[in-house]
């Protein structure tokens, strides 16, 4: 039966079906309904001109949207250990993953580049929710490690993009232990006193954001963005009550005292250029402060308590 | 303008000048010399009445509405400030504003109490009192300023931190005092200014600075004086004894030695002029800032715990 209804029966209808008009000409606004041509949202990166309404922006365009005239370089990453539980549900695991991958031709959930922003050195790891619902397994785990690092080696500061629903289920335990991982990636380029900047893009749930995507020295979010740990549905079914509206959007959260701002995605460069800026360049009084100064005898300079 | 109780003479005078200036279209010459002769008249009344005021009518002219507030300040004094909300626990309290901005080309971070200019951002600032949320993004920001190595500018206009059951539930108390053991503990320079009212464990959360500048006409102490006046002569209605009782003023704190500076304001309170106000106390931080950028984090750090800690050893004459 499996043969039958897997393989040969979508050849027949692929042979019976007429031919399709070409996809993704036209998309339509989830918030106003409105149809808007594909090259339209291209030029407005994803944003409704009709209601402002912020859709998923493809994850290279989020790159070229971010760095100085849209230039970057990617790094390759390092090869991750594949399937390690040999899991499989409906699917194997190692099938879904060859689907993404054919479906997106990237690797893996995460993409690593480098460039400037406003003039400042910067390393950027955006997730892609094409793949798999940008889920967070070893390889994610390898990419926020390699962009750590090279921030630090870079002395760049490192902007981190999560678009996530969460841990890798498919990857067991391994990817809970990214968790732990990404907070320690994070917490190095922290240790060394470079900028850490999370940009809260939708959706940003469970795994990811109860690690490096709350970690960041400023939050900043996409309006409209749903950010969270614990999914609406589950908690509704769990508490047995209606969710208030807007619940775990992102003005939600600036109300909260979670993020630093919410920000419209055409003023992010802007933002993240005054920001670094303020951050790097901290002008010419910040660079004394390095300098070793001969301590009088009279002060008591313990290192803290 | 609003004017004050004490200024009646002085509302008086400029209301016939305001009078006269509208009779001027009828071109005479001697209109103009009469508002010349009242003008001069009115500054003098003012000098007269600002230079004497009582520390009840400081207490006033701190609170007045159309004096600059921090929002004010910001606008005038930093460039690119980009601010900054939350605790990252509760809430965003906007009592109290903080954020990242460049102040004379220098990176810092701006904190301070905002209270609003009209009925509608005075609710939305809840006229300045902050809840324990406002004091542990106060606390977050200058964290973040000590990792960054960027100078603290905290500037100080609130009656108090805000009394109520949701505020004591969430640790009031805790928050202020983590507050004031943050601006103790940073290793950046950390420069206050009392700007209009400065109430109490609300003001201190944030102006325990190596540097503490308060303006003229500003007012600082442990309890407003209508608070004091309640509790000590058990009557509301002796606020004004209160007021000289407490010592609040910039000039007696300055005896004190619990402020370093008192920035003075224009002619008849910095509500009367608010751009030389915000420029003047803009040097005064200028220089104080680039004074203490020379210092290495250390030493300022523990200059700045000496000095607290040396607090109280000079009395009043």
């Amino acid at each position: 039966m499996n043969w039958l209804t897997n393989f040969v029966r979508p050849k027949i209808q692929r042979l019976v079906r007429p031919r399709e008009v070409p996809e993704n000409l036209w998309d339509k606004c989830p918030q106003c309904g409105h149809m808007i041509f594909h090259r339209d949202l291209a030029k407005t990166l994803s944003v409704c001109p009709h209601c402002d309404h912020h859709m998923r922006l493809e994850v290279k365009a989020r790159l070229a949207s971010l760095f100085d005239g849209g230039q970057y370089q990617r790094i390759e990453l390092p090869k991750s250990v594949v399937d390690p539980l040999k899991f499989r549900d409906s699917k194997r695991y190692v099938d879904r993953l060859r689907d993404s991958q054919a479906k997106t031709s990237e690797q893996d959930a995460i993409v690593v580049a480098h460039g400037k922003i406003g003039g400042t050195n910067t390393v950027i790891a955006a997730f892609n929710f094409a793949f798999m619902g940008g889920s967070m397994g070893m390889a994610v785990g390898d990419g926020i490690v390699a962009a750590a690092e090279l921030a630090i080696l870079q002395d760049a500061a490192l902007i981190l993009i999560p678009a996530s629903g969460g841990a890798r289920m498919q990857e067991g335990i391994l990817s809970l232990m990214q968790m732990a991982r990404t907070t320690v990636a994070v917490d190095k380029v922290k240790e060394k006193g470079l900028p850490y900047i999370v940009l809260l893009t939708d959706p940003t749930t469970g795994g990811v954001s109860a690690s490096f995507a709350m970690l960041g020295d400023i939050h900043i979010s996409e309006p409209g963005a749903v950010i969270g740990f614990a999914g609406a549905r589950v908690i509704e079914t769990t508490i047995r009550e209606k969710l208030p509206d807007g619940f775990q959007r992102a003005e939600y959260l600036l109300e909260h005292g979670m993020v630093d701002m919410v920000v419209h995605r055409h003023k992010l460069p802007e933002t993240l250029a005054t920001l670094l800026g303020l951050l790097r360049h901290r002008g010419p009084a910040g660079q004394v402060l390095s300098l070793p100064v001969d301590i009088p005898d009279s002060f008591e300079t313990d290192t803290g308590d | 303008m609003n004017f004050l109780d004490f200024e009646k003479p002085i509302a008086e005078l400029e209301g016939k000048i305001e009078e006269l200036r509208h009779l001027s279209d009828s071109d005479e010459i001697n209109i103009a010399e009469e508002i010349n002769r009242l003008q001069l008249k009115v500054d003098k009344l003012l000098r007269a009445t600002y230079s004497k005021l009582s520390p009840w009518q400081k207490s006033q002219v701190a609170r007045h509405p159309d004096r600059p507030h921090l929002s004010d300040y910001i606008a005038r004094l930093v460039s690119d400030f980009t601010p900054l909300a939350g605790d990252r626990s509760f809430a965003d309290d906007k009592a109290i504003i903080g954020g990242l901005g460049r102040f004379r080309g220098q990176s810092v971070m701006v904190i301070g109490h905002e209270k609003g200019h009209d009925t509608e951002s005075r609710v939305l600032h809840n006229f300045g009192m902050a809840k324990p949320e406002g004091y542990r993004k106060a606390r977050r920001l200058m964290e973040m300023a000590d990792h960054f190595r960027i100078p603290v500018l905290t500037l100080v206009d609130t009656a108090g931190a805000y009394p109520g059951v949701d505020a004591e539930a969430r640790g009031q108390a805790e928050a202020i005092a983590r507050s004031i053991e943050t601006c103790l503990d940073i290793r950046v320079p950390l420069i206050s200014v009392i700007i209009g009212e400065g109430g109490s464990g609300g003001a201190i959360a944030l102006a325990a600075g190596n540097v503490v500048l308060m303006l003229e006409h500003a007012i600082y102490s442990v309890i407003s004086p209508e608070g004091c006046a309640s509790i000590l002569w058990r009557s509301g209605d002796a606020a004004k004894d209160a007021a000289e009782a407490l010592r609040l003023t910039a000039q007696d704190l300055h005896a004190l030695e619990v402020i370093d500076e008192i920035v003075p304001e224009p002619l008849g309170g910095a509500h009367r002029n608010p751009e030389v106000t915000i420029s003047t106390l803009g040097d005064h931080i200028e220089r104080s800032l680039k004074t203490l950028c020379l210092i290495e984090g250390g030493v300022l750090r523990a200059r700045r715990r000496e000095k607290f800690l040396a607090m109280g050893k000079v009395g009043l004459s």
